[in-house]
């Protein structure tokens, strides 16, 4: 069988063969501790971590040295939010999120208010974004942290940073964006953002998996964590722990990479993305995008199938790797917890497909995956009971189902 | 997770997909599920004089292991009387598909929605026989 059509970059991106050019070395012979001060193994590995730290403090308008290594966007995620609170504790207890974080901040977030803490989860408009006004109206004297994504995973959705940053800095609170989606694939500049931290991570933009990194501002103001790893004090005490010098190489080429390609492919993947979406509305009824179509990543489309659910799509779609908000999917059995937010009927949100593309995607696979979404798509709904109980002019928000 | 051979198989070749006519004293139709907790299951059955089942068909909204245990229903049934058919249990479809733990709800909706289409059965079939008994009556008691 041949490999399936990769639209789920969302969830992680192939390895650039560029990328894991420039790694290879320090899998073999470059082995070397970057922690290691007295020889010239330790020397070359510290040499390329600090390369790699210019790289990605130049994708985000940062210095060298605001740049974190860690495992990834969870774990940054795990040291914005956590350590933040430990270390501004005397100052207040009060953290402001929304509701379609990653569980990688909400999950944090529960386990703060079980200390003490108090976290006020933001609404989001139909569309996934926040009202500033409501924030605005959030904020107290005790607030010390505001952490809001930059981009949504499952929508696409982007907030409005550049104000929310200003916000925050009128106030004197800290802002944290969890821009795991957005680095790499739209302009960040954390000075004219107003961003005091930012997690990213390596996979999603074609890197390895493994590697991420932490942005903490060093000055107007100098934000300081309490680390969340103790163990010899590395990466400015903020993280301990021998560094993945082959990942985090693999991270700054992989940023080095985005920050040369962005302005083409940023273009060319919103044109497959948007002949995606054309192609899909233009020959199926009862079809919902569903996000912001103008505050968007570049390469998201998450779309409602009615009458149709998400995992027996995407059992049609046997050569169109993607997923689905449906609860089918989920460990929970509940439809996802964004599209809920957005006020999107859980049938809806059970039929939801999230398409993200990526740097390997071709204009023909996207002809070949509208192709195989239509006749996925118009062949079960000639088995959907919704499809033929619509057709025949019921409504069926208002039939009484027997709920189980 | 990769889906068993049995699933696959209904979910592409899918058995008695399709609609009776509601109307019909003859049919049964059974619609279980809620779209909010995303399946939802019609199951129909016709049956012949001696209330053995004909036909039945069958349309799902709802995962492929939902689509596999509608579609193996409708062919279990067919051919069988209405109590040979209230014998069969979820957990032979559990077992004739392999469905794994997550997806034993879908066999259960299948065994409710055979239940609910033979109840439906029932009950057109009883309203009938008042409406028999009504008709029988001399009119001139009126």
């Amino acid at each position: 069988m041949k490999s399936p059509i990769y639209l789920d970059n969302n969830a992680t991106t192939p390895l650039d063969p560029r990328v894991l050019e420039e790694m290879l070395p320090y899998l073999r012979g470059k082995f070397g501790n970057a922690a290691s001060r007295s020889h010239k193994f330790g020397w070359e590995a510290e040499e390329a971590v600090e390369k790699a730290r210019h790289q990605v403090a130049g994708l985000i308008g940062a210095g060298a040295k605001e740049i974190i290594w860690t495992s990834g966007a969870t774990e940054s995620n795990n040291i914005a939010v956590k350590g933040i609170a430990q270390m501004y504790r005397e100052k207040g207890r009060h953290i402001v999120t929304q509701a379609t974080e990653h569980k990688a901040i909400l999950d944090p977030c529960k386990y703060l208010e079980r200390e003490g803490f108090e976290v006020t989860v933001l609404p989001v408009g139909r569309n996934g974004r926040i009202d500033l006004e409501q924030l605005r109206a959030s904020l107290r004297p005790d607030t010390i942290l505001v952490s809001l994504m930059f981009g949504n995973n499952e929508i696409g959705t982007l907030q409005p940073i550049k104000e929310i940053g200003a916000l925050c800095k009128d106030k004197g609170i800290i802002f944290h964006t969890d821009a795991t989606q957005a680095f790499g694939k739209v302009p960040i500049d954390v000075e004219a953002m107003g961003i005091d931290l930012l997690s990213a991570s390596a996979h999603k933009i074609y890197g390895p998996k493994g590697a991420g990194c932490l942005y903490v501002r060093r000055r107007n103001p100098r934000v300081r964590c309490e680390a969340v790893l103790h163990g010899g004090g590395h990466e400015r005490g903020m993280r301990s722990g021998t560094l993945n010098v082959p990942g985090i190489v693999g991270l700054g080429a992989a940023a080095a990479l985005a920050q040369q390609e962005m302005p083409s492919e940023s273009q060319r993947l919103s044109g497959l993305r948007d002949r995606l979406w054309e192609g899909l509305r233009s020959q199926l009824v009862d079809v919902y995008r569903n996000g912001d179509p103008e505050h968007t990543l570049p390469a998201t489309l998450n779309v409602s199938f009615a009458y149709v659910e998400g995992e027996s799509l995407m059992m049609g779609f046997e050569h169109i790797a993607v997923s689905s908000g449906s609860a089918c999917t989920s460990a929970s059995l509940e439809p996802s917890y964004v599209l809920r937010a957005l006020g999107v009927g859980d049938d809806l949100a059970h039929s939801s497909i999230r398409f993200s593309l990526g740097r390997f995607n071709t204009a023909a696979e996207i002809e070949e995956a509208i192709v195989q979404v239509v006749g996925t798509v118009k062949r079960l709904r000639e088995m959907s009971p919704l499809a033929e109980m619509a057709a025949e002019g019921i409504d069926l928000s208002k039939v009484a189902w027997a709920q189980h | 997770m990769a889906y068993g051979e049995k699933i696959l198989d209904h979910y592409n070749q899918p058995r008695n997909v399709g609609s009776l006519n509601r109307d019909d004293p003859r049919v049964g139709t059974g619609v279980v599920g809620a779209p909010e907790c995303g399946d939802v299951m019609k199951l129909q059955i016709q049956v012949d004089d001696d209330e053995r089942i004909v036909d039945a068909k069958f349309k799902t909204f709802g995962c492929g292991s939902a689509i596999a245990s509608s579609s193996l229903a409708t062919e279990w049934i067919k051919g069988k009387t209405l109590d040979e058919a209230l014998t069969i249990k979820n957990t032979d479809i559990v077992r004739e598909l392999a469905l794994p733990p997550v997806k034993i709800h879908c066999s259960v909706l299948a065994e409710d929605a055979i239940r609910a289409a033979i109840a439906d059965l029932k009950t057109k079939r009883s309203g009938q026989q008042e409406d028999a008994a009504l008709d029988a009556q001399p009119t001139g008691t009126k």
